[in-house]
This record gives C-alpha cells, sequence and structure tokens, in this order.
C-alpha cells in the first residue's frame, strides 16, 4: 500500500501542476517499471545489508554508532523493496485518469469558495478514487505475485511469503501435488481482486473519469512545486537512482564494499561474463532468444484471434477473446506450476526444453499482446476494410494493403510490450528451466544465492542496458506513450 | 429498363426485422435516396445492396442478374459497385493519389491509364494541387472529396452513399450536396443514397424512397413526397404539417369548425367516411377580412406567435372548433396574440393521407 503513497502524489504533480523537470520524473518512473524487481531487491541489499550497506556505513560515519539502522534483510526492508518496484502501477492508472479530468470540475470548485487545497483533496482526488484502486490492486497483485525480490530478500531472513513457500515445495524432493495445491489460495485471491476491481472501474457514475477530456490547465504550485519536486526525486531515488547506482559500482568493482576508490574498479566482471563463463553467454543468449520467439508468437496468435473476434468471423468469438485474456489473473508461479505438470511428464516430457519455456512465456504474455491487438483493431474501422472491398479487392488485399500498414506500429509497441518482461522473466523460469536453457534472471538468482554480488550486478548492467537500448529504440518509433497506452 | 432491382428484400436479426419486404426499382443513372430516421433499415439495406449482409428473403437483381439472395451472394468484391462511408474510410496510409488509384489498379491497368484517370477525377473534384498529401493533413471536406473520386474513378455500376455528409459542418454539408449533385449530373452513375436528413435528399434525389420500420413507405420525387403525403408517417417526416380529421358528407368534407367543398380537392371524389388530411402551414393564409374567392375562408384567433426572421409562425384557433393550426406568412404579415384573422385554405394542397 506504500505503493500508493509514492504512486498518487507523483500522477497528480505530473498532470495536474506546474512543477518543473517533468520530463524527467517520468523517465525515472518509467526506469522503475521496466527495473526488474529482484535486481532493485539486489541494490537494496547492496545499500541497506545490515553493516555492509552504503546507508549503513554512511550512519556510521556521520554518527560514529557500532552498528547500521537499516537492515534489507527483514519484512520493512522487503515492503520497501516491493513498494518501490510496484508503485508505476499506480502511476500509470492514476495519471491516466487524472488526464481525463476536466479543469472545469476544478472551476466548479473554485467558484464556489473552495482553495485549490480543498478543491483538490475533495474534488479532483475522489473522481480518480475508482484509478486509485484499481492501481492500488493491480500493485498488490504483483505483489502477491512476486518472487524474486521475497526470495533474495526472505529466504536469508528466515521467513516465507506465499511464493518463497512454494519454491521450496520445489526443492529436491519435488512435491507438484502440495505445490499445486499451496497455489490455489493465491489464484482465488487473485480472481476476485480482479474480479473486485472491474466492478469498480466498471461503475457508471464518474462520468468525468470515463468521458471526454475537456480543457485542462495547470495548478500553480509557488514554491511549493520545488517541494513536490524533490517528494517526486525522493521516491525516484529509492526506486531507480540509488539500487542502479550501487548496482553498477558493483558492476565494476572488484570487491563492492570497498567503495568508489580508483584501484577497486575494474572490468573484469564483464569480461569474465562475456568471455569467459560460457554458461552466462549461453544464458544472454537464451533469454534474448526465448523472448524474442516468445513476443512472435504471442504478437501473432494474439492477432488472429483479435481479427476474427472483431470482424466476427467464427461464432463464440468472445469465449475465444476472454481465453486470451484469462492467463493474466494467473500469477507466473502458479502458471509455472501448472505447466510443470502438464508438460513435464512423459509423454510430452518438455521439461528443460526451450519449448516449455517458450510455451510458458507465450501463455503469459498473451494478454498483452491480446489487449495490444485487439486495440489496434478497434481502432481500425472496418469501413477501412470495406472500401477496399467494395472497389474489388479481395480479404487479403484488405489485410495486405491497409489493416497491415495501419496497426504495424501499434503491433511494434506490443511486440516491445512483450519482449521487455520477458526478458526480466523470473517466477515462471525458475522451475521450468533445464542445465541448458538458462536464461538471465535464473542465473542472477544462483549468482545471489552464491553472494558472488559484483558478477551479478554485471549481468543485471547487461540485462538493464540491452533492455533500455530496446525500449528507447521503441519509444523513437512508436512515440513515448506505448507504455502508458497499453499498460492496462 | 432497370439497372437495379429489390425484391421482397428483407433482413432478420434473430425476431427482429430490421428490413421487411422492401420492393424498389431503380432505372439507369437515376439517383434515388433512402430516407428515414435512425433504424429504419436504410444502412441495412444499402449493406446488402453492397453485398456486406446476405438478406433473410428476397432479392437484389443488377441488369437482371440476381447478386443477393438467402442462398447465394456475390461477395462485394465482385458486384462492380462502389461506396462512400460515414467515416470516408480514407486510407490514411496511402496518399491522396494512391487511394484515388487503388480501384484501378485492382483492375490492372496500365501505369499510363491510372495516372492519366487519377489526375482527370482529381480535377473534377478540384483536389489535383493535394494529390502528394497524406489523409491526415486534409479537412474533412477535402476527404471527402478523396472518397467521391476514389468511388467514382472507377465508373462503378452502381455508386452508394452511406450518410456521406453526416460527419461535416453545416456550411461544408451544404456546400457537398451541390458537389454530389454536380459529379451525378456529370457522370450519370447509378446512385443509391442513404440519409436521414430530408434537406440533403430533396436537393439530390431524382427519387426519394421513405423508410420507416423496415418498410418503404412511398417512393417519389421530392416535390410530389412533399406536397402528396401518402402516409401519416411520411407526411410529419417530410417538413411540417397540420393533421386535421374530416368526414365526408355530401358535395362537402365537413371538418371542426368548417367544411371544404369536395371537388375542390384532389381526388376528392372518392374519399368516403372519415378522412385525414395533411395541411402544411405555407398552404394557408391569412388575412384581414373576407376576400372574393373560391377556397374556403375560416374566421380564426391568432392565439400564439413567433418570428423566425424569414417567416411568421402563427397558430390560430378556428372561431367555432377547438382544432389549432399552424400557418407561416411572410415578415410584414404581423398579427397580434388574440387578434381575429380569416384563414384562407388552398383546397388543392390539402393531401388526404391512409
Amino acid at each position: 500500500m506504500l505503493a500508493g503513497l509514492f504512486g498518487v502524489p507523483i500522477a497528480w504533480a505530473i498532470s495536474r501542476t506546474d512543477m518543473p523537470a517533468k520530463g524527467f520524473v517520468r523517465l525515472m518512473v518509467f526506469g522503475a517499471f521496466i527495473t526488474p524487481p529482484y535486481l532493485g531487491a539486489i541494490g537494496w541489499i547492496l545499500l541497506a545489508g545490515p553493516n555492509a550497506g552504503w546507508l549503513n556505513k554512511l550512519w556510521m560515519a556521520t554518527t560514529g554508532a557500532g552498528h547500521g539502522v537499516f537492515n534489507a534483510y527483514s519484512m520493512p526492508g522487503l515492503i520497501l523493496v516491493v513498494a518501490v518496484t510496484s508503485f508505476p502501477y499506480v502511476f500509470i492508472f492514476v495519471n491516466s485518469a487524472l488526464d481525463l479530468v476536466s479543469s472545469e470540475m476544478e472551476d466548479a470548485a473554485n467558484i464556489l469558495g473552495a482553495g485549490t487545497l480543498k478543491t483538490t483533496l475533495r474534488v479532483t482526488l475522489p473522481l480518480v478514487v475508482p484509478a486509485i484502486v484499481g492501481g492500488l490492486i493491480v500493485s498488490f497483485l504483483e505483489a502477491i505475485a512476486l518472487f524474486g525480490a521475497p526470495a533474495l530478500i526472505a529466504l536469508p531472513a528466515r521467513f516465507h511469503v506465499v511464493s518463497t513457500q512454494l519454491w521450496e515445495f520445489f526443492e529436491s524432493p519435488v512435491r507438484v501435488e502440495q505445490a499445486a495445491a499451496f497455489a490455489l489460495p493465491l489464484l482465488i485471491i487473485t480472481v476476485l481482486m480482479f474480479w473486485l476491481q472491474r466492478a469498480i472501474l466498471g461503475r457508471r457514475g464518474y462520468a468525468a473519469v470515463t468521458g471526454k477530456g475537456g480543457e485542462r490547465r495547470m495548478i500553480r504550485l509557488g514554491a511549493w512545486r520545488f517541494v513536490m519536486l524533490g517528494y517526486a526525486l525522493f521516491v525516484c531515488a529509492l526506486s531507480v537512482l540509488l539500487p542502479m547506482a550501487v548496482l553498477l559500482q558493483a558492476s565494476f568493482a572488484k570487491a563492492w564494499g570497498r567503495g568508489l576508490a580508483f584501484d577497486n574498479l575494474t572490468l573484469n566482471n564483464f569480461h569474465y561474463l562475456l568471455f569467459e563463463q560460457t554458461q552466462a553467454q549461453q544464458a544472454i543468449v537464451n533469454t534474448f532468444v526465448y523472448s524474442g520467439a516468445t513476443a512472435f508468437a504471442a504478437i501473432g496468435l494474439a492477432l488472429a484471434i483479435a481479427y476474427v473476434v472483431n470482424r466476427r468471423i467464427i461464432p463464440f468469438g468472445n469465449l475465444l477473446g476472454f481465453l486470451c485474456m484469462a492467463p493474466f489473473v494467473i500469477p507466473g508461479i502458479v502458471l509455472a506450476i501448472g505447466f510443470y505438470a502438464a508438460y513435464a511428464p512423459p509423454p510430452l516430457a518438455l521439461y528443460g526444453t526451450a519449448a516449455i519455456l517458450i510455451l510458458a512465456y507465450t501463455t503469459r504474455f498473451l494478454p498483452i499482446a491480446y489487449a495490444s491487438s485487439s486495440a489496434a483493431m478497434r481502432s481500425i474501422s472496418p469501413e477501412m476494410e470495406e472500401a477496399v472491398r467494395i472497389l474489388g479487392g479481395g480479404r487479403l488485399t484488405a489485410i495486405r494493403k491497409v489493416l497491415a500498414p495501419l496497426i504495424k506500429k501499434s503491433l511494434a509497441g506490443a511486440w516491445l510490450l512483450v519482449f521487455i518482461p520477458a526478458t526480466r522473466e523470473l517466477s515462471a523460469a525458475i522451475f521450468l528451466v533445464g542445465p541448458n536453457t538458462r536464461v538471465i534472471s535464473v542465473m542472477l538468482f544462483d549468482l545471489s544465492e552464491e553472494g558472488n554480488f559484483e558478477v551479478l550486478a554485471a549481468l543485471g548492467a547487461i540485462l538493464l542496458v540491452i533492455t533500455v537500448a530496446i525500449a528507447a529504440i521503441g519509444f523513437r518509433v512508436i512515440g513515448r506513450d506505448f507504455m502508458v497506452r497499453s499498460g492496462q | 429498363m432497370t439497372k437495379l432491382a429489390l425484391r421482397g428484400l428483407t433482413k432478420r436479426f434473430g425476431e427482429v426485422a430490421a428490413v421487411d419486404g422492401v420492393d424498389l426499382a431503380i432505372e439507369p443513372g437515376e439517383f434515388v435516396s433512402l430516407l428515414g430516421p435512425s433504424g429504419c433499415g436504410k444502412t441495412t439495406t444499402l449493406r446488402m445492396i453492397a453485398g456486406f449482409i446476405d438478406p433473410s428473403a428476397g432479392l437484389i437483381e443488377m441488369d437482371g442478374q440476381v447478386l443477393s439472395s438467402p442462398a447465394r451472394s456475390l461477395p462485394p468484391e465482385r458486384r462492380g459497385m462502389s461506396m462512400i462511408f460515414q467515416s470516408y474510410a480514407v486510407w490514411p496510409n496511402m496518399t491522396v493519389g494512391e487511394n484515388v488509384a487503388f480501384g484501378l489498379r485492382l483492375r490492372r491497368l496500365s501505369n499510363e491509364e491510372v495516372r492519366r484517370r487519377v489526375g482527370e477525377m482529381l480535377d473534377v473534384v478540384q483536389m489535383r494541387h493535394l494529390a502528394e498529401r497524406y489523409p491526415a493533413e486534409l479537412s474533412g471536406g477535402q476527404q471527402q472529396r478523396v472518397a467521391l473520386a476514389r468511388a467514382i474513378v472507377i465508373k462503378p455500376q452502381v455508386l452508394l452513399l452511406d450518410e456521406p455528409l453526416s460527419n461535416l459542418d453545416a456550411n461544408l454539408r451544404e456546400e457537398m450536396r451541390f458537389e454530389i449533385k454536380r459529379l451525378h449530373e456529370e457522370f450519370r452513375i447509378t446512385t443509391v443514397y442513404v440519409t436521414h436528413d430530408q434537406a440533403e435528399a430533396m436537393v439530390t434525389s431524382d427519387r426519394i424512397a421513405v423508410m420507416n420500420h423496415g418498410r418503404i413507405e412511398q417512393v417519389d420525387e421530392p416535390h410530389a413526397l412533399y406536397t402528396r403525403p401518402r402516409t401519416r408517417f411520411v407526411a410529419g417526416f417530410i417538413g411540417r404539417t397540420n393533421f386535421i380529421e374530416g368526414t365526408c358528407n355530401g358535395a362537402a368534407v365537413e371538418f371542426d369548425g368548417f367544411a371544404v367543398p369536395r371537388d375542390l380537392i384532389i381526388g376528392g371524389e372518392g374519399l368516403t367516411g372519415k378522412v385525414t388530411f395533411s395541411v402544411r402551414p405555407q398552404s394557408m393564409k391569412l388575412a384581414r377580412a373576407r376576400s372574393e374567392g373560391a377556397g374556403p375562408q375560416v374566421p380564426v384567433t391568432v392565439i400564439e406567435r413567433a418570428y423566425l426572421g424569414e417567416f411568421w409562425d402563427y397558430v390560430v384557433a378556428p372561431a367555432n372548433g377547438a382544432l389549432r393550426l399552424k400557418v407561416t406568412a411572410p415578415p410584414l404579415e404581423v398579427y397580434a396574440v388574440g387578434e381575429a384573422a380569416v384563414l384562407v385554405i388552398d383546397a388543392a394542397q390539402m393531401a388526404p393521407i391512409a
């Protein structure tokens, strides 16, 4: 719920006020969105690990205390890490809802004598309550299904959350039946929460949010705008800047605890990963090959289904569309257990193959692909195709000459939306990888169990750099709102 | 000779008959409008002609060949028609020139031929200087012209228009009405035009088919449709009118408060019993005093008035009787509310309706 505290004010500041440096803050939130939660967790372990963490060292140095005050390996630590990695969901929901609230709503309150603060608290925020709740629910669901961060923090701290408990069942001897039974409540909670979210967002009466935008003006904050900026930067620092900074430092360090000294700098970690350790090379290649294959498979499947559903070519199309969205409510870890149970035993015996990973990824990200494809398809009026047909072109000509060129941008966006999360997927992968199909995320996880944080940081940096590069290309090609548009 | 014929055309969606036994024969080169309120089945009829919807019963024939029947329908791409859509459906991924050339290229004409005909067509719609533009860079009216050019350039057997002007603002709509009429006069393409706007239909059409609840109520030339409506719906849908009920009695038709000689009413001899008439506000006049003349003159009192600039709208009540009648008068004929006047009725313009 801390995520709400982080996300809502920033969304409000960006959408409604004249706070400076909005572009930068937006970029940082986006950064938090694409950072894999487990990398954030590792960053925080380096920052706030007992005694050795950077923040603790700083504290000891300034106060002369014998030991640090922060402890990442704790429940509060875990909560903080999860909150800073999941607040972008709240941000996306609230920001897009606020963008739709007309300034006239606020003017109406002002003219009746309410000040800016009162108007914001009594009118603006209540109008976007459904969005706030929706965002919180999605954050919550992300959080309970999260595996990487809890595993990194909770296991050494010797407490369990649902996802780590499930992991425990998979340590030898594998107890699939128990895992499946244990996963069931998680699945039920998720489905219930999604139903709740739909019910809240589906309620009409919030006409301002569902209707058209109308004119929007920015609220002048005066000196307060720097306070706002400070807060926004503080959250960004917690979620992106600090963890990433220590990760980068560690990745170039011989020993991360020794600080930023010149003799501590080295490229050995990268060299080791890229040229010496064959496993790492293979993991990097695997990750991007699997993710790419997944993106193509998911988009291709989603597109074909979206076409027949939207153009009503077959009966019961809506049911098919619903099936495509269904994996969305299944936490990755539950999905992985299901895949393990279904495909690992003979006759398929797919365990440890690339196929099972790509299948699982495709299933997992099919909803994203389907939502994007379907939205793209709906945005093209059927009349565009009918115009081709009445002039003498068949259905295929219509698809080739008109539909495909019109949706190719959205499809490229959808491809990225599948590709990026696929590269960092951990919770399903960790149950399904075999010796030859390890991916970066799993390798990162193993490295952290070995405590080899320098190499780990370097590998994380490689993953991040490549993902950011691809996302940046996506931005350039598709325009920067592609993430937000399909984020719901 | 008939270009396009609809015979008993019916489309049912579940229990509801959206189009219910429509018969219509269209001559070559004729411009026919399907006019009616939303939900009357006019767009469904048009889409059946285009081949996007298959009929539940009945036939569509072109040049004597069956295009659509419940058993078999020719797909839209093989009908040699073209269509203009409500959203224009100008393809945003192609330039104006490419849009217009599309249908010609599908017909595998030589580059030479395509270039020449696209150029000529763009000249006709005054868009040649914009041939390299993309649709997103054009105004609504210009996009509409591109859609027109794209549809006409292939010299279609039949041109179909589906409320093409409903997305334009009022001034542009008026301009485009005349543009459509001009293009029709230039190319004489058999045209079916769907609209809910009576002024649009009146300006463009040779004949108008007024539709209601999936049926055609009346097919007539615009002038006849206005002056001689045959049903209550048509009289009320096209323009404004008064409905008054009369009883045939010997040589006269008696109304509440006055009577009209039967022989002054067109087709009056054939009337019997109770009959409802449509009397347009423009077909009556107000006068200060009785005058010499054949028509019925009724003493009335003015009970409401409104000035609309181009004319006055009066509501008058005959001295004896409970009728209320709408009358229009030129701007200079001013009567005060409560003033007595004489209502002069042109019986020849009274239309008995079913």
